[in-house]
């Protein structure tokens, strides 16, 4: 299935994939450490020794990847919590790599017998979005586009 | 900058093609017509033209004023959105949600006990 992003203002991005369950497996697989760490890793061989999260307003979430000698962790708090519907949390990656918090509402929407889930990442800047990296965890990503030959250096 | 606001999807599908990369590597020296970008390419001025209207609908190109001409020009600032940074989201999230997708498969098979 198809991911859609999109930057609807130029603090934010959007992020919507839909997916063939219910809401309330889907909201499971979002909140519960379990399952989580199953699925929100890198691409490549990275592992989630730390995945703890404390599901109510004011509560925290802590993801600790590692893969060799690297590691990266993020820290959530919840700001909002509506079961089988939407959380939003303020999240700070140790390193800070966005330049400041970013506001980070998840919110799920029927979609006939699947549910579309919405990822919406509000940053502190237009400067922290564009200049933001996931540092480590894209390394060895050399996605297809790759072979865009620093055409965005030439077209600059 | 809201013109701009994006169609990063249609952004990415325009950019996986070789031939409209060449394109958009042949306008960033320069705006040109469609006979002068066909030249380079084994492929007749419809077949380019398809590829320009593509590009044009990403809003990666935009054609000029000169009615006879209609030369095309690139449009630097659909590049500078769909800047690396994007594309590794994307990726990144891709190959998560793929995860997801398994995971969501297992709950089902194996009786989810929630809700």
């Amino acid at each position: 299935m198809t991911l859609k992003l999109m930057t609807p203002g130029d603090r934010e991005i959007l992020i919507e994939r839909r997916f063939a369950a219910a809401r309330p497996q889907v909201w499971r697989a979002l909140t519960e450490p379990d399952l989580v760490r199953k699925w929100l890793l890198g691409p490549d061989g990275w592992t989630m020794p730390v995945c703890t999260i404390d599901l109510r307003v004011g509560g925290e979430m802590r993801f600790e990847w590692a893969r060799g000698d690297a590691r990266m962790g993020l820290t959530s708090t919840f700001k909002e919590i509506v079961p089988d519907d939407r959380m939003v949390a303020t999240e700070k990656f140790d390193e800070d790599w966005t330049g400041g918090e970013t506001l980070v509402t998840q919110s799920l929407h029927d979609d006939g017998d699947g549910t579309i889930l919405r990822t919406h990442i509000l940053y502190a800047s237009q400067e922290a979005r564009d200049g933001a990296k996931m540092s480590g965890m894209t390394d060895g990503m050399e996605a297809g586009y790759a072979r865009l030959d620093g055409m965005f250096a030439a077209a600059a | 900058m809201a013109a701009a606001a994006l169609k990063l999807d249609e952004t990415f599908a325009a950019l996986a093609d070789p031939t409209r990369r060449a394109i958009l590597r042949r306008l960033a020296k320069g705006e040109a017509s469609v006979s002068e970008l066909a030249a380079p390419f084994d492929m007749s001025q419809p077949a380019i033209s398809k590829h320009l209207k593509v590009l044009e609908r990403a809003g990666l190109i935009s054609t000029g004023q000169d009615a006879q001409r209609r030369p095309r020009k690139l449009e630097p600032e659909a590049l500078v959105i769909a800047n690396d940074f994007l594309i590794e989201l994307r990726t990144l999230f891709d190959s998560r949600y793929a995860a997801l997708d398994a995971v969501l498969e297992e709950l089902k098979t194996t009786g989810a006990t929630g809700d």
